[in-house]
């Protein structure tokens, strides 16, 4: 009897959980709106290095942004390639996270990584780390710089994409043939949670040229 | 006496300071243990949303670039020929299958020794920079025809600054609204 309990208790919560990812699944983009989502990547030319930020959960409005927060259960992890190939030579790994009531972002890198591709392990024990805290919405930006020279921030700014994008989605659906002589940036006034590391240029490796992106990974 | 009791006082308490600093700096290890797996991946703009039909972009973004070419081009060429059916070449020389290449593969090529701009009139995708018009770019390459002036209200949206100044210094990010 309890045996027969058991075995009908998992099987409800084996039907009910098939049911709850095929309607995750269903709505495209997944991963639109989620805590996993990358707005936008840059990198450019610094002050002291090459500057990386990868922007998320884009465009927040103000009131959003006062309860956004990074998922400590998604890691942000910029790639570097430095051959050509398209497979990451380094990777820069960041992780949200908590220590005591502090609120952190740690880096790990850049270091080679122990696999490539889809899934990843954390590089605890990579040469170069960091951490900073994440500054709060409204406050002064925190900022880390670590013994190697790479500095960090990770918290809520201005969304810096900007495209009349409302404008744009007509043009593909076929409701408007061409932009407005002044367009209106969908993005004004609108938020992102930014990670940004600047590294000196001589912990990239390569030759003068690299390809980079950006990914998201969630712990499983 | 008293001397040495303030000695240790201040000794304990600079220690203790000590390691209040290290355990915050020390990675809360056991909770980066276990495996992460790709959910989202990008390298250059929009170029997801703009060339890859709507209902392989989960699909790729959870593809590693060097698999995007052999699963995306040929979809990714279907969708630049829907957009513009016209297209020939683009104003940098680009021809169909040239153009799908360089964007079917999504990773953002970077200079570490020159110039880094997605596009500033010479310098072509040698970084991205806060203040670029990608858009205007990218645009111009699939609407613009080959010396990027065919179908003007298609190539420029108007909005060419960002609503905020960046900052010339570390974090370059303006503060949030």
């Amino acid at each position: 009897m309890n045996r027969f309990r058991i075995l009908f208790a998992l099987s409800i919560v084996g039907i009910l959980s098939l049911f709850l990812m095929s309607s995750d699944h269903a709505d495209a983009p997944a991963v639109n709106g989620s805590t996993a989502d990358i707005s936008d990547f840059y990198a450019f030319a610094g002050q002291n290095g090459m500057v990386f930020i990868a922007t998320l959960q884009g465009p927040l409005s103000p009131s959003a942004t006062e309860t956004a927060a990074f998922d400590e259960n998604v890691m942000i992890e910029f790639n570097i390639d430095n051959d050509g190939d398209y497979i990451e030579d380094l990777v820069i790994q960041a992780l949200p996270g908590t220590r005591g009531k502090t609120k952190r972002v740690w880096f790990f890198g850049p270091v080679a990584p122990s696999e490539t591709g889809k899934s990843s392990t954390v590089m605890l024990d990579a040469e170069y780390q960091g951490a900073v805290d994440i500054t709060a919405y409204g406050e002064e930006a925190n900022i880390e710089i670590n013994a190697k020279g790479m500095k960090f921030f990770a918290g809520p700014r201005d969304d810096p994409y900007f495209f009349d994008q409302t404008r744009f989605d007509a043009i593909l659906g076929g409701t408007a043939s061409g932009f407005h002589p002044i367009g209106t940036d969908s993005y004004a006034g609108k938020n992102v949670m930014a990670i940004v590391i600047e590294v000196p240029t001589s912990l990239l490796g390569g030759t003068g040229v690299l390809n980079c992106w950006v990914e998201s990974k969630r712990k499983q | 006496m008293k001397m040495s009791y303030i000695k240790l006082v201040s000794l304990s308490a600079i220690l203790l300071f000590a390691f209040a600093q290290c355990s915050k700096d020390r990675p809360p290890k056991k909770d980066f243990e276990g495996t992460y797996v790709q959910e989202d991946q990008m390298g250059r703009p929009a170029v997801n949303r703009i060339l890859v039909p709507a209902s392989s972009q989960n699909a790729f973004n959870t593809t590693i670039p060097s698999q995007m070419h052999g699963a995306f081009f040929s979809d990714m060429l279907t969708t630049l020929y829907s957009l513009n059916p016209n297209f020939s070449t683009n104003f940098i020389g680009q021809n169909d299958t040239m153009m799908v290449s360089l964007f079917a593969t999504d990773v953002l090529t970077l200079s570490t020794t020159g110039v880094t701009t997605f596009y500033d009139g010479s310098n072509i995708i040698t970084g991205r920079k806060l203040s670029d018009d990608v858009m205007n770019f990218e645009l111009t390459l699939i609407y613009g025809g080959p010396t990027g002036v065919n179908n003007p209200g298609l190539t420029d949206d108007k909005v060419n600054v960002n609503d905020k100044a960046f900052s010339n210094s570390f974090p370059y990010l303006a503060t949030p609204h």
